[in-house]
């Protein structure tokens, strides 16, 4: 399939890529990894007019892990992330990373572009507005930083003015006696999610709920905060009443649609029995133990 | 074709240095089958599910039904023409070939790569390391017990070179 014809514009530095989406207009758009938006461009779906590529600007994909912070260059790769000390830092994230789509993928797909596309099957939305998460952001009027809870507006949108750009993707480390786990439940690897929930705990003592966040992906047109479900855990007694009704509110939270992934109806009792679980393992995960959560599909 | 400037675009492919000038919406697949004519990386379902174009770039096996050309500028590309040295297969096609890990061949491009991108990361996989490693390829034919099978024996083999 042929992409809409465009012009192609590769930027050296973050500043020539802000002033080529100056120069092109509106209907110029940034490529990182393109595996988002070269399918969409091949659909028809996308017609940029022109591309502008920042794979060649240096420095933009460390890993580093600093002062309670973890902070990914937007082009670091799905792949280098699953890899990296710091993401095992922050199990949550390590099973984001290491279950996006496929291998081919991982090696391509960037999360500073995913983020930016705002898919509303994407992955790392829903997992990163888990934890305290912001966006730093350059244009040639300067920088700004972005907290994730405000990054997103809509489906394939977000605040990013035209000729700004995902600089880097800063993550605090959350508190001691913290865990958290992500579950995508997709029909076979390579494709979006038909459900995900992402749950980070942090505990009191073993039992009782201290804070809570849980974020529902792929059923509604961004990743969905569940706020009264995490209202009904924190400072309070993690027995299976108190989870029911998390998973309940998770439920109402919800806002599915039917395609081809399945129908709302379905979508709702995925993602009920998806928090469910993932309460269960960001549970144990926060007291200490040692668990297995990762994306699900046949044949895994 | 369209009136938009066309893009030179200069790679390694197996070991060798090409160019060409291309529209820029020209698929790295394209380039390879179309251009350089090397027709042993596939194009399946052309929508990044299948993985029958699977080559590796610069170390990491991509899908290049989803790269656009002008992205692999400067790169190095093994495909699946790059495998054997001096007449002599790959252990991981002698593998396939011995365990008969393909069936019509299709997908068999891919899952070459695929495998030789997995045994380079990790000599000795697990059963699930394998299937992680070549959930990103899909074959009509086999069933998959077979590919399974040559994995194993290709991570063996390669173990006592």
């Amino acid at each position: 399939m042929y992409a809409h014809p465009f012009s192609y514009h590769r930027a050296g530095t973050l500043l020539e890529a802000s002033k080529l989406l100056q120069q092109l207009g509106e209907e110029a758009r940034l490529i990182a990894g393109g595996q988002s938006l070269i399918p969409l461009m091949k659909m028809r779906m996308a017609r940029p007019r022109a591309l502008v590529d920042i794979n060649f600007i240096s420095g933009l994909s460390d890993i580093r892990s600093r002062d309670g912070y973890l902070r990914f260059g937007a082009l670091a790769r799905h792949a280098d992330i699953e890899a990296s000390d710091a993401a095992l830092s922050i199990p949550i994230v390590h099973d984001c990373a290491a279950g996006i789509a496929d291998v081919q993928v991982r090696n391509q797909g960037t999360i500073g572009g995913s983020l930016a596309e705002a898919d509303p099957s994407g992955d790392w939305g829903a997992v990163l507005l888990t934890l305290d998460t912001s966006v730093r952001c350059s244009r040639p009027s300067g920088e700004r930083t972005i907290a994730l809870d405000d990054f997103f507006k809509d489906a394939y949108t977000t605040v990013l003015g035209h000729d700004e750009l995902v600089c880097e993707v800063i993550v605090k480390q959350p508190p001691k006696k913290s865990g958290g786990a992500y579950l995508a439940f997709k029909r076979s690897a390579p494709v979006y999610a038909t459900a995900s929930a992402a749950v980070q705990l942090t505990l009191e003592d073993s039992d009782t709920c201290k804070d809570a966040r849980i974020v529902l992906g792929c059923v509604g047109l961004t990743a969905i905060r569940a706020k009264e479900a995490e209202k009904t855990l924190r400072g309070k007694k993690l027995d299976e009443q108190t989870m029911e009704s998390a998973v309940e509110a998770a439920r109402a939270a919800a806002e599915p649609q039917d395609d081809m992934r399945g129908s709302a109806d379905y979508k709702r009792v995925l993602i009920a029995a998806l928090v469910k679980r993932a309460i269960g393992i960001a549970m144990r995960r926060a007291r200490g133990e040692q668990v297995e959560a990762q994306h699900e599909y046949v044949g895994r | 074709m369209s009136d938009v400037e066309k893009t030179l675009v200069r790679v390694r492919v197996n070991g060798q240095p090409r160019e060409a000038l291309v529209e820029p919406r020209t698929l790295l697949v394209e380039l390879l089958r179309d251009h350089f004519n090397l027709t042993g990386t596939h194009i399946g379902c052309d929508t990044t599910y299948c993985g029958a174009c699977t080559v590796i770039l610069n170390g990491r096996t991509i899908k290049s039904c989803t790269v656009f050309a002008p992205m692999a500028e400067g790169g190095e590309i093994i495909t699946v023409e790059g495998l054997s040295k001096d007449g002599q297969l790959h252990p991981v096609q002698e593998a396939f070939a011995e365990c008969h890990g393909l069936q019509c061949g299709f997908c068999t491009p891919g899952l070459l790569l695929s495998t030789v991108h997995l045994l380079s990361k990790t000599p000795k996989p697990t059963e699930k390391q394998i299937r992680k490693g070549i959930a990103g390829n899909t074959c009509r034919c086999t069933g998959y017990q077979n590919i399974l099978k040559s994995i194993r024996a290709a991570a063996a083999e390669m173990e006592k070179r």
